[in-house]
């Protein structure tokens, strides 16, 4: 690699001295456009060669490029280095005559300049391994209360104290190898550590089949798919809290797999199964090696005109509670999304309407408790860094369906830029036990380095 | 041993599939944008079905990673991309998501046009956000310089023979074509701009940096008071005192941003806006590479005859 780079300063240094020296007028006549002539082709093939180096820095940065035989990756990674020295080469014996004298000096440069740079660590050390590092981000979330909630009985709603860093998350994102990318979400909670995702994608694998494997968030519905920065809201909606496990929600180890479905022309059919551990928050806990979980979700798509596009989906998820092997919980679950977002105004206005409905079977003594919950919420942007939304809750509780919480919230959100997010959130809950709570949250979100984005 | 199996395997799928390809249908293409498209069409010609993600009136670097163009680039066997991480906000998942590993990253049907034409800007020393969101890889708008066109539609024909060698010389042929209309299109376009050569004018998103270069037009500010940053009242000020200070006349918008603030702009100044297109379809008749030339010339000229 050295020795390529100190190839191809060497061809480069007398394209540009000739293309400066002959710069200045030159003898007139028809010698004149034959030397622009000259001095033009020059130019395409240092603007090739910059594009080429460009290109070989990045695909330092990257593994060898997917090649169907194990034979051709070799082949390939070599040969833009073979065409560099080629050109570089033919370049250089242009304008010998004017700059060799000066050659055997560049070189000795570029020799010198290579010998400092040290050993070659084989990978190890300098900035082409810095250029292998995944992408890094943090994205920090913190959040403030006020107001008063003396509800406490329920399992998973912790209530948020006055000031609170709720999360760091570091995001660790990278391609793997041809066939393969890694995604990992650590979050760093005030104390203590959690792999909130951390997987490997296939992407290359035949009949179209995309596999992840690791620990990830179900494909249960939408609210469980997301994290906490991206969600329209500073909490989660009751029914979440109630029925899918709250803010960790369906997340655990296993695989998914997922795929594309033949559907009629422009509709968009997504199936995806996934098998798990059985352990998710206080939704499902496996206390037998045969005590996995499963989720299904199956996902239409359809742009309804360039601007408004309908998403709906279907979920289902099975596991065994915290009562033992003999109970199990199933989840059933619908949503739907209308998004608006005109074309030509695409970062000043937008909507999002969204709902899920979830109903949840969980085998208990004496009797299986039967819930249903809700939630539906819209999101307005009204000018470049402005949003507004609402969101109506309701929910049954899953260990109690006697017991029904319902409530409310209004957000106002504000983006300084894309990289941070101020929200304030007023929100209203009636508890079953009749017990209200009225409060306003506001949480700050910021985010460092580069944070692949999320899916739609 | 499984991996060589299962290399085994795809290499001989591949070898299979290969021909078949070639032989039975066009080329699918899609680009990231519509001026790539409008590119590779020119070389392409009925050889080759392309598509383009997104419009040509939208903002290239917030796309929405709409599921309905996973279908298209499922069936892709050439994925176009600008490149210089202008897509790096929506394109990735979407490639991730597609199943299809003819067009990951690395692979023969992914390509980044950027590599065939001249880049500027290319921030030199430390890069920050502090900057507001600046491309650390340099300039992503080389579309609008036609000699860049041209080295892009060059290095087209390339690719499109590599993957289908039957037609390479149909490629050629229909580049070499290409390559003459453009240069007699840009001597009309050249002798058109040349009175105006070292005029100034103010853009609001630095997405101009090519054309005024190929123009010898003079961008002496920016509506944004960092790229991506959207206009504050101190800024405007600061460029309206600029503006006359150099008595520049012309505010140049993309059809995707908002009016007003360069329309207080120009009011202040006596000066015009002028929303010009950086990309083919931007307008309902610009339709190709040349058209959106001559859009954005002639819309150019009209200004700067007005303004003096």
């Amino acid at each position: 690699m050295k020795s390529l780079w100190a190839v191809l300063i060497l061809g480069l240094l007398p394209v540009k001295l000739f293309a400066q020296q002959t710069a200045p007028p030159p003898p007139a006549g028809s010698s004149d456009s034959a030397l622009e002539q000259h001095v033009r082709e020059l130019e395409e093939r240092i603007i090739a060669l910059e594009g080429q180096v460009r290109m070989l820095k990045a695909s330092a940065a990257q593994p060898a490029p997917a090649q169907p035989t194990p034979a051709q990756p070799a082949v390939a990674a070599q040969s833009p280095g073979i065409q560099l020295q080629e050109s570089a080469g033919q370049a250089a014996g242009v304008p010998q005559p004017v700059t060799s004298p000066a050659a055997p000096a560049t070189q000795a440069e570029a020799l010198a300049a290579a010998a400092q740079q040290g050993p070659n660590l084989g990978g190890a050390g300098g900035s082409a391994a810095k250029a292998l590092n995944p992408d890094i981000s943090v994205i920090g979330d913190f959040i403030g209360a006020m107001g008063g909630n003396s509800e406490q009985n329920t399992v998973s709603l912790q209530p948020i104290p006055a000031f609170q860093m709720h999360e760091s998350e570091v995001g660790l994102q990278s391609i793997i190898d041809p066939y393969a990318r890694g995604d990992f979400f650590i979050s760093f909670g005030e104390e203590g550590v959690n792999l909130e995702e951390g997987y490997i994608t296939f992407t290359a694998l035949p009949g179209s089949f995309v596999a992840k494997v690791g620990k990830m968030r179900s494909v249960f519905g939408k609210v469980n798919t997301m994290h906490n920065h991206v969600l329209p809201w500073v909490d989660r909606p009751l029914v979440t809290n109630n029925l899918v496990g709250g803010e960790d929600g369906i997340n655990d180890a296993g695989f998914s797999i997922e795929r594309i479905l033949p559907a009629p022309k422009g509709i968009f059919l997504e199936a995806t199964g996934q098998v798990f551990r059985g352990d998710s928050a206080d939704v499902f806990q496996s206390s037998q090696r045969s005590d996995v979980s499963a989720v299904a979700h199956l996902r239409g798509y359809r742009d309804l005109n360039e601007s408004t596009n309908l998403d709906l989906g279907v979920s289902y998820a099975r596991g065994h509670n915290d009562l033992g092997t003999g109970f199990l919980t199933h989840l059933y679950g619908v949503d739907a999304t209308l998004r608006w977002k005109p074309l030509r105004r695409s970062i000043y206005h937008s909507f999002v309407g969204r709902s899920e409905f979830i109903w949840s079977d969980r085998q208990q003594l004496p009797a299986t408790q039967k819930s249903f919950g809700y939630y539906a919420s819209a999101d307005y942007q009204l000018a470049r860094r402005w949003f507004v939304g609402g969101r109506f809750d309701h929910s049954d509780r899953s260990r109690n369906d006697g017991l029904t919480d319902k409530g409310g919230s209004v957000t106002l959100t504000y983006w300084p830029s894309e990289f941070s997010q101020l929200r304030g959130q007023y929100r209203f809950t009636r508890y079953a036990n009749n017990i209200d709570a009225n409060e306003l949250f506001l949480q700050l979100i910021f985010s460092l380095g580069a944070h692949g984005a999320h899916p739609f | 041993m499984n991996r060589w199996k299962t290399l085994l395997v795809v290499f001989t799928l591949c070898v299979l599939l290969l021909p078949r390809w070639a032989e039975a249908k066009k080329l699918n293409v899609v680009t990231a944008t519509t001026d790539l498209a409008a590119l590779v069409q020119e070389v392409g010609g009925d050889k080759i079905q392309v598509e383009s993600i997104a419009k040509g009136y939208q903002d290239p670097h917030f796309v929405e990673a709409k599921p309905s163009f996973l279908l298209k680039l499922r069936q892709a066997d050439l994925l176009i991309v600008v490149g210089l991480q202008l897509e790096i906000g929506w394109l990735p998942p979407l490639v991730n998501q597609s199943g299809n590993a003819r067009i990951q990253v690395g692979a023969s049907g992914y390509l980044d046009a950027s590599q065939f034409a001249e880049i500027l800007d290319i921030p030199t020393g430390q890069v920050t956000r502090a900057m507001g969101d600046v491309h650390p890889l340099g300039n992503p708008h080389y579309w609008l310089d036609p000699d860049n066109g041209r080295r892009i539609a060059k290095g087209f024909a390339g690719k499109l023979a590599e993957l289908d060698p039957p037609n390479s010389a149909y490629y050629q042929e229909r580049f070499q074509d290409f390559d003459k209309r453009l240069t007699a299109a840009e001597q009309k376009w050249d002798s058109e701009m040349k009175a105006y050569r070292g005029r100034k004018v103010v853009t609001y998103h630095n997405s101009f940096p090519n054309f005024a270069k190929h123009f010898g037009l003079n961008v002496i500010g920016y509506v944004e008071p960092r790229p991506g940053i959207p206009p504050t009242p101190s800024h405007s000020i600061e460029l309206i005192g600029l503006m006359k200070r150099e008595n520049c006349k012309l505010v140049l918008v993309e059809p995707y941003f908002d009016l007003k603030t360069p329309q207080a702009i120009a009011r202040e100044t006596g000066g015009q806006v002028v929303q010009y297109l950086p990309s083919v379809g931007g307008e309902k008749d610009v339709t190709d590479y040349f058209k959106l030339f001559d859009y954005d010339i002639g819309l150019l000229t009209k200004a700067f005859q007005a303004t003096q």
